[in-house]
């Protein structure tokens, strides 16, 4: 890292210009060690992905409109189901938050000039984008029809491009590896002298859990599909029974990632939670201590407990027992945050603006999505709802009515850091109105047909599901919608958006102590000590409608 | 790509806009139990098949009501927690929202007894959830010693049950009243043998036998379907399973099991046809599906895929069935099995009996 920041790059460390003057043209761009550059192809690209997968779901909710073939035959059916859950898993959930926003405000809120690794961070990136290309390119050697699961036998036996998919998706594993590898070393080794681990900014913690997993879970997933390979190329018998093989191994070793896996996605959405929620109640955080430990407690038990997938696979009642056991246990550190958010906002000044209008829609939908993890996890109930539609809603509303709507919430509130524009506030909400209604319109339903016995991955169904499905066609259309006007109230803002302040909404965290943007450097010296929710020294500035910091003397 | 447009016009003001549905729902879902009705006759007429509560399915066997009620207990639990969580959220963004002479006042930034007491609480609840559910699961998943034995074999899109006797049917048929003890084995992926009605879902693995039991309570017809993701006609893998009273079983298999005498042979073969899963693939309403439509092949030239043309006769057809990837018909892929060994020279003669018949 020193190298590079010691190398005069553009101007004088000190007030230089902003990261995007820093250079110019395609190439400073693609060939870039700047975390918050790396940050912004990760958005460009990661952004792109999720509209990608979204289309396709509206695809799959189209076809689903009526019982039986709407306007697509039950193969290309089979295909998009697939090709929405892989984009959205592998090539959007996963890298959304630690990619885009971590990325960027990582370094920003550890008061340093980048990550440790900044060429790993762009080889991380390469990666992406390469195991991206791969994964799209696969959809014209014969789309993938396996589901994004990949399960054996079935996926070494059908005649899809399974190979080329699933080594695209352990290229994209490198990129993960790569990013948490760095983010673990960076909080390790660049805090500023006076910032010990429980000085820092709840985001970091929960980027810094993720990361673990990232690491510790993600080799598996490289090696299983490395071997799914092995037995379709080559034929060795290792998940096949044909060929002396067990499928239920396969599912072992798929979850032991896929299970942490969901963790790396609602870890970092619940950092951004926790920041927002303090920032706009102006309040501190309540619980600190517990929330940080929470965070790592998450990421411990989220690796005990991938048999909870498995209940009906075969697996012995002992298992099902101790997965069962294991998977509320969970349960309790997620439960503990909740509240610790809503203790926070006791006599806060709750400040409605679009940021905080998503992070309470967050609190929302991944309240239901969590509650009916209560279902899924105990023995009796889950044998019925177990790949049925309820099992579908559950993970929507913990996956997009979690990791996206804080995801969404962290882009409204970094944005003006990230671009120097301030976005449409009024459009903002408008954006959170419509995603809240619509996203329930979508999903509810599917609780209902789940726990009354539609099966998941079904082309056609029977007549009794019609008006549920309608339902969730419609909530989609609306919900794409919703995200349509998100995308479209932050890019108009990078043209007609009024010019953003260094610290709009008051924040006390390090990243709002420089430029916005920030320099290409971040910080002329390292800054001096400030706790992350103290917000006691800063005021309202009317002149650049930001707030500053008083020196200690006038507070 | 012709989209149904007015599937969406016709549907929209109907159903969404009607509030009497709303909150006919709304009662349902608060309901805890009891029969639902809701669209009877009215404007969302498909809802009203169903026959259990606004959440579950009707309840058929002995270990639905179990399940059901710590279905609720969660239900309400989750209920009182979710309204509580949301309904503090409200009240402090109402009472603490920012406006005008109001300030963020400084509070407790951690309180000890406050957060051993919102950990605790729910973790007592989740062990009695764990416990209940495990209980549950038990008496669910180990099989009584006694009960009458049937063979469920699951294979690319059919599920087809082998009775004591030997009786092959498409369709689940049961006593009312008795255990009954399901082998599960697959001939290709893993599908997974799901009957909403009874609670009992179980995974049908290839080289393993697993088991699974229950007791249906009802007489009646219930749905089965495959639970786990097999492939292109996987929502199509659906079976009956249908609920004799005690007293008439053993007449009805015996009955059941003899039809190969007793029917005209044509007759005989269509019930061949069914009850061994043709119909997942092959029509016989001249439409394409996974396998060629079957009806007027007899005496039919098909085109094969290495270009040959071929006379379709006796011979033909006994051919694909017992040897089906010897002549695949052009524009399909090869992926139907063999029924070698699985069907008696009486079934197949039958069934040629059936195809014959087909105009």
């Amino acid at each position: 890292m020193t190298e590079l920041a010691q190398k005069p790059t553009i101007a004088h460390d000190d007030a230089g210009p902003n990261y995007l003057k820093a250079g110019s043209g395609a190439l400073s761009w693609l060939f870039t060690l700047d975390h918050k550059r790396i940050g912004i192809m990760y958005m460009i690209g990661v952004s792109a992905s999720f509209f990608l997968g979204g289309i396709i779901a509206l695809l799959v909710r189209t076809e689903l409109l009526t019982p039986g073939k709407t306007f697509v035959e039950a193969d290309t059916y089979n295909q998009l189901f697939t090709l929405h859950g892989v984009i959205m898993v592998f090539l959007f959930i996963i890298p959304s938050i630690p990619a885009i926003l971590g990325n960027f405000v990582l370094p920003l809120m550890l008061g340093a000039k980048d990550v440790a690794f900044p060429r790993m961070n762009l080889a991380s990136f390469w990666f992406w984008l390469f195991g991206g290309v791969l994964a799209l390119a696969s959809m014209h050697m014969g789309a993938v029809d396996t589901g994004w699961t990949f399960y054996t036998p079935y996926s070494t036996t059908t005649n899809t491009s399974v190979t080329v998919t699933t080594l695209a998706a352990f290229i994209l594993g490198f990129s993960s590896i790569f990013t948490g590898l760095n983010f673990i070393v960076t909080i390790h080794k660049l805090r500023p002298k006076w910032m010990g681990w429980f000085d820092m900014p709840l985001f970091l913690w929960s980027i810094y859990a993720t990361a673990v997993i990232q690491i510790l879970a993600t080799p598996v997933l490289g090696i299983t599909l490395m071997l799914l390979i092995a037995e379709r190329t080559l034929g060795v018998g290792i998940f096949d029974p044909a060929m002396g093989g067990d499928p239920v191994l396969y599912q072992h070793f798929f979850w032991f990632y896929s299970h942490p896996a969901v963790y790396i996605m609602i870890l970092p959405a619940m950092g951004i939670i926790s920041e927002l929620i303090s920032v706009h109640s102006r309040k501190t955080i309540f619980g600190y201590t517990l929330i940080a430990y929470s965070s790592i407690a998450i990421a411990m038990f989220g690796f005990l407990v991938w048999g909870h997938h498995m209940f009906t696979s075969g697996q012995s009642g002992l298992m099902n027992m101790i997965f069962s056991a294991l998977t509320f246990t969970v349960s309790i550190p997620s439960a503990i945050k909740v509240f610790n958010w809503l203790a926070t906002m006791y006599k806060g000044e709750i400040r409605l603006n679009t940021p905080m209008l998503f992070a309470l829609g967050f609190i929302f939908l991944f309240g239901i999505g969590g509650l009916t993890g209560l279902f899924l996890g105990a023995l009796a109930t889950d044998i019925h709802l177990h790949d049925t539609y309820f099992v579908v809603s559950h993970f929507h509303y913990v996956m997009e009515g979690g990791t996206v709507m804080a995801f969404v919430a962290g882009m409204f509130h970094w944005w003006p850091k990230m671009t120097g524009r301030m976005y449409s506030e009024t459009w903002g909400r408008i954006s959170a109105l419509i995603i809240v209604v619509s996203f329930n319109l979508t999903f509810f339903p599917q609780f209902v047909m789940g726990s009354q016995g539609m099966p998941r991955r079904y082309y056609n169904y029977l007549e009794q599901f019609t008006g549920y499905h309608q339902m969730s066609t419609v909530g989609a259309y609306l919900l794409g919608l919703g995200f349509l006007i998100v995308a479209v109230t932050l890019v108009a803002s990078l043209f007609t958006g009024k010019r953003a302040p260094a610290n709009p909404w008051g924040g006390a965290t390090l990243e709002w102590a420089c430029a916005s943007p920030p320099p290409h450097h971040n910080f002329a010296k390292t800054p001096d000590y400030r706790a992350p929710y103290d917000f006691s020294a800063l005021r309202h500035d009317a002149e650049d409608g930001g707030y500053r910091s008083v020196p200690s003397e006038e507070v | 790509m012709s989209l149904p447009s007015t599937i969406i016009s016709d549907w929209l003001p109907g159903t969404l806009l009607d509030t009497d549905l709303w909150m006919s729902m709304c009662r349902q879902a608060a309901g805890l139990v009891g029969t639902i009705d809701i669209g009877q006759g009215g404007l969302w007429p498909t809802l009203a098949q169903f026959d259990g509560s606004f959440w579950m399915p009707v309840r058929a066997s002995t270990a639905a009501g179990g399940v059901d009620d710590l279905f609720y207990f969660i239900f309400w639990l989750s209920f009182v927690f979710f309204f509580g969580i949301v309904g503090v959220m409200v009240l402090f963004v109402f009472r603490y929202r920012e406006r005008p002479g109001h300030q963020a006042e400084e509070t407790a930034t951690h309180s000890t007894a406050l957060e051993v007491t919102w950990s605790v609480v729910p973790l007592v609840l989740v062990i009695i959830i764990f416990w209940w559910g495990f209980q549950g699961f038990m008496e669910m998943s180990v099989p009584p010693s006694e009960g009458r034995e049937i063979l469920v074999t699951a294979e690319k899109w059919k599920f087809t049950f082998t009775y004591p006797n030997g009786y092959v049917d498409g369709d689940l048929h049961v006593p009312q009243g008795e255990n009954i003890l399901l082998t599960l084995n697959s001939l290709d992926v893993i599908h997974s043998f799901y009957v909403p009605a009874f609670r009992l879902k179980r995974d049908v693995v290839p080289g393993r036998y697993h088991k699974a039991w229950f007791n249906a309570t009802e007489v009646g017809e219930y749905q089965a379907y495959c639970a786990e993701y097999c492939g292109t006609a996987h929502s199509d893998m659906l079976a009956r399973v249908i609920v004799h009273p005690a007293g008439e079983y053993d007449a009805w298999l015996r009955e059941a099991s003899d039809f190969i005498s007793t029917l005209p042979p044509a007759e005989a073969g269509a019930k061949v046809f069914s009850i061994r899963g043709c119909p997942a693939c092959h029509s016989v309403k001249s439409e394409s599906n996974v396998g060629p439509a079957l009806d007027g092949l007899f005496g039919r030239t098909e085109h094969l895929e290495d270009g040959v043309d071929i006379l379709a006769d006796e011979n033909y057809l006994r051919e694909s069935i017992l040897e089906p990837m010897a002549k695949v018909v052009g524009g399909y892929e090869p992926v139907m099995p063999t029924f070698q060994g699985r069907l008696s020279e009486d079934e197949v003669t039958v069934l040629i009996a059936y195809l014959k018949s087909l105009e």
